[in-house]
């Protein structure tokens, strides 16, 4: 590939600390008012953070709640109140925003080698509109909270509640523009901002999943939005449109809001399945086996996400016509994603494995995807989907997809680059100790709700005592939710002690292939001192000398620790190691 | 922010480029496919609510016509009876301001700075008329019949032309809020052809050198228009 970019006072100078985008201005307005992706990226990371760990205290007490058939602590009311805050805050304020606006923010203009995103102040103007949405949510939650579920499925949302559901609509509203200004900025910047010799083949597969995720959020997002929207309207305003008193149709709003909520699905998924591209092809020393299969899967799922939404109406007075369409639609959709965990399997296939920390999150990844996947087939299919609809097997299937994948591949994608974020190295026991600890704690967590789900267990009940003979399965469940927590918890400590360590990236701790390595860690400002021009194809590993390939194994994944040859020439980069 | 001083291919012309990018045209083109993107968005904003005007239309087929009857004015010239005479000026208007809108990102093209500020002028009157009309002779008169939806919705056996009174509060709930969402449009049409106008008299070269950024408010005016030119027909020539 193009020269490292490093600035030239760095050869002179390796160990003085060098410039980069964390330290080249300290003030709390540099922070505020900036425009560079890399600092609204942590900034994002922090906030997404922070509505993570409150969606779990409200997941931790539906399990606390469900730990006996007669209740423990929550009024029915409350109980409502807080799945429904569960399911909003982790959906809109978690989920969505997690991967892109963190790690797409921060890695797509350096992968594609360019200075920043296409509308900076656009980047910065959606991580305010988040907030604000964000602020809203939270305002809303704490003044008396949403009982509708977070489907806000009409009439309920509309007529019947007197919770704070206009508030948290808004809400939703600002935060669903803070993510179209992410997709309109990655889709520009994907398209225009390309290095020379950057073409769409040697584009990482992260990228292309970022692209596929930002067409459904342009295209999914405006949907939901008008109709939230009016279903402000109707509960303010009374524009009955969607309430049978007035002559509406309920269902009209169940198919608009499906049509944005399950592509929001693949919004979800589809950066996971970039993260875990990038992991499975460093930690194999592969190239993606099907590299084009790959990336064009990801512009498949995002097209037949718009085609599937009526799956999720099965028992709502669809027509079964219109259902058997929809469920064979929905069982289409599954082709691209297998097609990308073959291919991610293939990838492994004959691979030099590494089995460091984050390429323990991506296997993870592909068996609980597969399971939530597969399971999503049972549901597809409109007979057994009669009888499994609205029951746990469902909240086991869907948790599966969105935490077994989606929280999966944002762990995954932290842990792996964490060092070019922050420039620090965190405890690889500590993170493998840990990622195996989320594996098993998740399947503690969820597998039993397939059970006691199939057996007949309803969602958004709390009492479940006409049937004690649920309570081995809720208990199971709430003891892997502890142990999930645990797992979720600990990162937060070892990645943040990291920060004081003494233990610095190179430039490319793990060997990796791809622009993004070869600017210093953290990278300076403007990313790469000159433009980068690739020659090179994507994940070529075959170009690398030694030193680079035996880079991020156990004895050199820490400069420092390992060969002095690390400790003297990482910091000025790959140009001095041959 | 590192800017670099660009030459237009006109000697004298002095753009600025955004330290993002390499240069003016990658800048440019930028702009125009992220003004390309805004718009899918808005298609799908506002195909959502036609998406439910459709639904209800194919629902309350007489009803919507007769409920449509009340946005026509007596007219007694041409043989005909009733006329949407607002809302036809309004299209007129519309298509006018469309009109000098073009004309406008073909002056700046040009550099034509007198010809610009004229054309956009021009462009802001008319839709400042579009406004004038509809918020003072086609939505108060709703308000005086209570065809209003909401708790006020009981409106008198003559305005709603036969149509039954909750087909007819669907019709009206469409009507405001699409019509209404289009108004929004307009004024944040106004809006930013005002502060184009402002940079064009202040003579910044960020407008007066490129004409890019004329082009991108000018797409953004045609799409409005062109929701307007679907909004007329299915609520004011609803046939019987």
């Amino acid at each position: 590939m193009s020269a490292p970019a490093i600035e030239a006072s760095e050869l002179t100078a390796p160990h003085e600390e060098q410039k980069n985008y964390l330290n080249a201005d300290h003030t709390v307005a540099s922070w505020l008012l900036t425009g560079d992706h890399k600092r609204i990226a942590i900034m994002y990371l922090i906030s997404v953070s922070f509505f993570f760990m409150i969606g779990g205290i409200f997941a931790g007490l539906i399990r606390l709640e469900l730990i006996s058939p007669t209740g423990v602590l929550l009024e029915s009311e409350t109980y409502n109140k807080i799945f429904s805050a569960h399911g909003i805050v982790m959906i809109f304020l978690f989920l969505v925003p997690s991967i892109p606006a963190v790690f797409g923010n921060f890695l797509l203009p350096i992968m594609i080698g360019a200075r920043d995103l296409a509308f900076p102040r656009m980047n910065l103007a959606s991580l305010y509109v988040y907030w604000l949405g964000g602020g809203l949510i939270t305002l809303g939650l704490l003044t008396g909270g949403v009982d509708s579920g977070w489907t806000f499925y009409t009439p309920y949302s509309s007529l019947y509640s007197n919770s704070q559901v206009s508030l948290v609509i808004i809400g939703i509203f600002f935060a669903g523009f803070s993510s179209i200004m992410t997709g309109l900025n990655f889709i520009v910047t994907v398209h225009k901002m390309r290095a020379p010799g950057m073409t769409w083949f040697r584009l990482p597969l992260f990228v292309w999943s970022m692209y596929a995720t930002s067409v459904v959020m342009l295209l999914g997002t405006p949907v939901i939005a008008i109709t939230l929207l009016l279903v402000f309207a109707e509960r303010t305003l009374h524009l009955g449109v969607f309430s049978p008193e007035l002559g509406g149709d309920p269902v009209l709003f169940q198919h608009l809001f499906w049509f944005y909520s399950h592509p929001a699905v693949y919004i979800m998924i589809l950066p996971s399945f970039g993260v875990i591209s990038e992991l499975m092809a460093n930690f194999s020393r592969k190239r993606v086996f099907g590299y084009h299969f790959v990336a064009f899967s990801s512009l498949a799922i995002a097209g037949l996400g718009f085609l599937v939404w009526g799956h999720h109406m099965f028992v709502s007075s669809q027509s079964m016509y219109q259902g058997v369409v929809f469920s064979l639609v929905s069982f289409l959709v599954a082709v691209p994603s297998a097609v990308k965990v073959f291919n991610w399997t293939a990838t492994m296939y004959k691979g030099h494995i590494r089995l460091q920390t984050p390429m323990i999150y991506a296997i993870g990844f592909i068996g609980l995807f597969t399971v939530g996947g597969l399971t999503g087939l049972f549901l597809a299919c409109m007979g057994t989907d009669v009888h499994l609809t609205n029951t746990y097997f469902i909240v086991a299937h869907f948790h599966y997809v969105m935490v077994g994948g989606a929280m999966m591949g944002f762990l995954g994608a932290l842990h792996f680059w964490w060092p070019k974020m922050t420039g620090h190295m965190y405890n690889d026991t500590w993170g493998k100790f840990n990622a195996l600890l989320v594996f098993i704690g998740f399947n503690l967590t969820f597998f039993p709700q397939f059970i006691v789900g199939f057996l007949g267990m309803p969602r958004r009940y709390h009492y479940y005592y006409i049937a004690p003979e649920f309570t081995p399965y809720h208990i199971m469940s709430s003891a892997g939710a502890s142990a999930l927590a645990v797992g979720l918890i600990v990162p937060a400590f070892y990645l943040v002690s990291s920060l004081r360590g003494k233990r610095k990236a190179s430039a490319n701790p793990w060997g990796a292939h791809g622009l993004e390595w070869q600017t210093a860690s953290p990278p300076i400002t403007l990313n790469f001192v000159e433009t980068p021009i690739v020659t090179d194809e994507v994940y070529d590993f075959s170009h690398m000398d030694e030193y680079e390939q035996r880079r991020g194994t156990a004895e050199m994944t820490h400069p420092g620790e390992g060969l002095q040859q690390d400790k003297n020439l990482d910091i000025v980069g790959t140009k001095e190691d041959k | 922010m590192a800017s670099v001083a660009e030459d237009h291919g006109h000697g004298d012309m002095v753009v600025h480029v955004h330290h993002q990018f390499e240069n003016i045209d990658q800048q440019n083109e930028s702009y125009i496919v992220g003004m390309w993107c805004f718009l899918v968005t808005e298609i799908m904003f506002f195909g959502a609510l036609f998406i439910m005007y459709i639904l209800y239309r194919w629902n309350y087929q007489q009803d919507f016509y007769g409920a449509h009857l009340e946005l026509s004015q007596p007219f007694h010239m041409f043989g005909l009876q009733e006329f949407p005479i607002w809302g036809s000026i309004n299209t007129t208007a519309l298509l006018i301001s469309s009109f000098t809108m073009v004309m406008a990102v073909r002056a700046a093209q040009l550099r034509q700075k007198m010809v610009v500020l004229k054309n956009l002028g021009v462009t802001c009157v008319l839709a400042t008329l579009f406004l004038v009309i509809k918020f003072t002779f086609e939505w108060p008169p709703k308000f005086q019949h209570h065809l209003v939806p909401g708790p006020n919705f009981h409106p008198h056996a003559e305005v709603l032309h036969g149509a039954a009174p909750r087909a007819s509060e669907i019709f009206f709930s469409l009507y405001f809020a699409m019509t209404g969402l289009h108004a929004i449009h307009i004024i944040a049409g106004i809006g930013v052809i005002g502060a184009l106008m402002f940079l064009w008299n202040k003579g910044a070269t960020s407008v007066t050198e490129d004409y890019v950024p004329t082009e991108m408010i000018g797409l953004y005016w045609h799409f409005v228009d062109l929701v307007w030119i679907f909004l007329f027909p299915l609520f004011y020539l609803i046939p019987a």
